[in-house]
């Protein structure tokens, strides 16, 4: 396994101030990473600068993906390269039909892959490849982008178009969050079922019951824009145990990675 | 928020690909309003003894009349004294029988447009009867409509032909003294277009013409009368496009729309005059009155806009619904950009009972563009269970432009519903980041959310139009989002 995304001490100040304090992460492709932490630690704001949202301003470090420095590219680069953020809060574009909105997201990406477009009719027949395999069906297609969606569908609809352009790098942003136990579940199913060993997975999450349905090779714990500890899947499960509190207290922060891993894991 | 300016500023800094001056040597009369220059239009024309005592008729209302001010926009003192009255291709004196006769540089000029005329408007199925500047040089599908029984020719032509009709119809939707704009067209309009559906026709094509000012400093008062017998279907389509120029350019055009028993008219308009430079210099003044008048029982009347051209827009397509059970509605997109500025709407007056109204407008406003809807309901005493629904929403691209609304709504009969919707939006930098984020690029995301939001007026355009407004609004906005 190859390194795919290195975070190497990332600083980053929104609207002056200072959020993330220098994280450190390494992704190797085919690992499924979890990102857990309390409000306000930087999570979104981790996805957001690897996306490279405006006004995400990163003072120090680096971030190499696949070999590029990914903050010199545009977002829209970053996307082609195959970065892709499923929002916590997927954008409504009123009038804007959602297999129009996604064949033209992969048409732009194949473009700049150097491979060819693909007409509406070949694109309709891997729409409903992707479908069988999520298990969804196909009345998401025929209305505008995530306009009038419930909570569950546009985070369905997040998945669905995760599927179709087959990033290499998926960041996950609050994918559970407002969503019951079955629309979880869904989700869940279909980010399982994307797993592959060419593609990372960043799972940011604020709660552990997600991890119960997909199951991470790693969990970071981000407190106070650094990640605190890091450890196995078990440690999420302490986490919800004993909540995020005990950051607090120094308990964890004074553990070197793999004696919090070995707490997690006894 | 620096890139996506800087992308904006760009696509609103898109020069007008229209921007070219066709060299046809004009038969101009000099610049100045007075009776005399009236009579000497009427005379060019050959009119009859009527048409000319009705154009002095108007010219002495629009002496007493102001221009008006109550509109949200900036203009500057228009020179009436400046403007030249009649142009008209020279060329064009001895009217051409075919198209194989008009001057080929006007044929060059249409190419340059794409104009579907010759073939490419066979195979579209459209007729077109373009106007360029003052004189009609082209109509096709003559045949067609005349097996029909439609009436579809320039004003001038319809006036020899057919006076009785013309005289008939002429000022009954917008009197002489309806407005300064109205009474300064009708003193002094050169030609337009003239459409007659005979009963119980529908007519087998979609009627279509292109407007296009060509001669410098000529005014465009185009007069276009649209009847529809009982229970006849029509559809007609209006696009232009306008040379580059610097001088203000004033166009002041007439539309009045006769719907009978169970008729139905549809137009559509495309606009796109040349809406001056970036820095707000030159571009055309367009007043408009377009009117309707649904007369007749369950006639229908529909107007469809889009409106991304000329330095300052005045216009307001209105329905008359004096037929219980009429139908009228207004579909508009209006864009401005740079320094361009837009006070448009519609007005439904409901007269007759049962009488329905619905108006859809989408105004987006650009760079330090203006944009204003200003729209009137109003529900007569005797217009019982008369309904409306209104949406009006607003999209501002960048920090520097306005969107206004300016809805009136009088209402006389407790039976009537009436219902306004408005809304008012940025273009998101949350949507933006969306579509940037699944690999499109800023332009595209820009023409996409655009014409995403507008879709609700563009269904409504023939297919055709519905391509070319599209496209249009593209280019109307390359540099524009922030």
């Amino acid at each position: 396994m190859s390194t795919m995304l290195k975070i190497k001490n990332l600083h980053v100040t929104v609207a002056g101030n200072e959020i993330l304090k220098g994280l450190d992460l390494e992704l190797d492709a085919g690992e499924v990473h979890a990102i857990m932490g309390p409000n306000g630690a930087g999570k979104s704001t981790l996805g957001n600068v690897l996306a490279g949202r405006e006004g995400y301003e990163v003072t120090q470090g680096e971030v190499i993906f696949n070999g590029k420095n990914l903050l010199e590219l545009e977002p829209e680069e970053r996307a082609c390269e195959g970065v892709f953020l499923a929002f916590q809060y997927p954008v409504e574009i009123p009038g804007v039909n959602n297999t129009y909105f996604l064949r033209a997201a992969l048409n732009a990406q194949r473009k700049h892959r150097g491979e060819e477009i693909l007409d509406s009719v070949a694109f309709l027949r891997l729409v409903r490849q992707k479908l069988e395999v999520l298990h969804i069906g196909d009345e998401l297609l025929h209305r505008a982008v995530n306009e009038g969606f419930s909570g569950g569908e546009k985070k369905r609809n997040e998945i669905f178009q995760m599927a179709v352009l087959e990033p290499t790098l998926a960041i996950l942003d609050e994918t559970d969050s407002g969503l019951d136990i079955d629309a979880l579940k869904t989700v869940a199913e279909g980010v399982n079922r994307l797993r592959s060993k060419e593609r990372g997975m960043i799972v940011v999450t604020h709660y552990q019951r997600l991890l119960d349905y997909i199951v991470p090779d790693k969990v970071h714990v981000l407190a106070d824009g650094k990640l605190v500890a890091t450890g196995g899947a078990d440690l999420a499960l302490k986490l919800e145990e004993q909540g995020y509190a005990w950051l607090a207290d120094g308990g964890i922060a004074s553990l070197d990675s793999d004696s919090a891993a070995q707490m997690a894991n006894p | 928020m620096s890139g996506e300016t800087s992308t904006i500023d760009k696509m609103v800094d898109q020069k007008y690909q229209h921007g070219f001056v066709t060299d046809i040597e004009s038969d101009t009369i000099p610049p100045g309003l007075s009776e005399d220059v009236i009579r000497a239009i009427s005379a060019r024309k050959n009119e009859p003894q009527w048409l000319l005592d009705w154009r002095l008729e108007a010219y002495k209302h629009w002496l007493e009349m102001e221009q008006p001010d109550w509109a949200h926009l900036n203009i500057d003192a228009i020179d009436f004294q400046a403007i030249s009255y009649f142009s008209a291709p020279k060329s064009d004196k001895d009217r051409p029988q075919s198209l194989d006769e008009v001057d080929p540089k006007l044929l060059e000029t249409y190419d340059k447009l794409g104009v579907p005329l010759h073939e490419r408007a066979r195979l579209a199925g459209v007729a077109v009867d373009a106007v360029f500047d003052s004189v009609s040089v082209g109509t096709t599908f003559k045949a067609e409509l005349k097996k029909a029984g439609v009436i579809f020719c320039s004003f001038s032509e319809a006036v020899e032909d057919h006076p009785e009709l013309v005289q008939k119809y002429l000022g009954t939707v917008v009197p002489q003294r309806d407005n300064f704009f109205a009474a300064l067209n009708s003193a002094v309009f050169t030609d337009g277009s003239f459409v007659f559906i005979p009963k119980g026709v529908r007519c087998p094509m979609e009627l279509s013409t292109y407007f296009r000012i060509n001669a410098a400093e000529t005014g465009q008062f185009e007069r276009t009368l649209i009847v529809a017998e009982e229970g006849s279907h029509v559809s007609y389509l209006e696009g232009c496009t306008a040379p580059m120029r610097d001088e203000n350019q004033l166009h002041a055009a007439v539309v009045e729309l006769v719907a009978l028993e169970d008729s139905n008219i549809k137009y559509s308009t495309v606009q796109n005059w040349y809406p001056g430079d970036e820095n707000g210099l030159g571009g055309i003044y367009n007043f408009v009155t377009k009117r309707g008048d649904c007369r007749g029982a369950r006639s229908r009347i529909s107007w469809t806009q889009v409106e991304t051209g000329s330095a300052i827009t005045w216009k307001y397509p209105s329905c008359i619904l004096r037929g219980d059970d009429s139908v009228g509605e207004f579909y508009s997109v209006a864009l401005t950009n740079n320094f361009q500025q837009a006070d448009t709407g519609t007005k439904m007056i409901h007269i007759g009972r049962n009488t329905r109204s619905k108006i859809i407008s989408k105004g987006i406003s650009a760079g330090h563009g203006q944009n204003a809807y200003r729209g009137l309901v109003r529900v007569t005493p005797r217009a019982k269970d008369a309904r409306n629904y209104t949406q009006c929403d607003s999209m501002l691209i960048g920090k520097n432009c306005g969107a206004h609304t300016f809805p009136y709504i009088e209402v006389r009969n407790p039976t009537a519903k009436v219902e306004h919707e408005a809304t008012t939006s940025r273009i998101g930098e949350d949507q933006l980041f969306y579509c940037l984020q699944r690999g499109i690029s800023e332009e595209d995301a820009v023409s996409m959310i655009v014409d995403g939001f507008c879709k609700q007026v563009f269904k409504e355009l023939p297919m055709e139009f519905a391509v070319e407004a599209k496209a249009l609004l593209e280019v109307s906005l390359e540099g524009a989002v922030g």
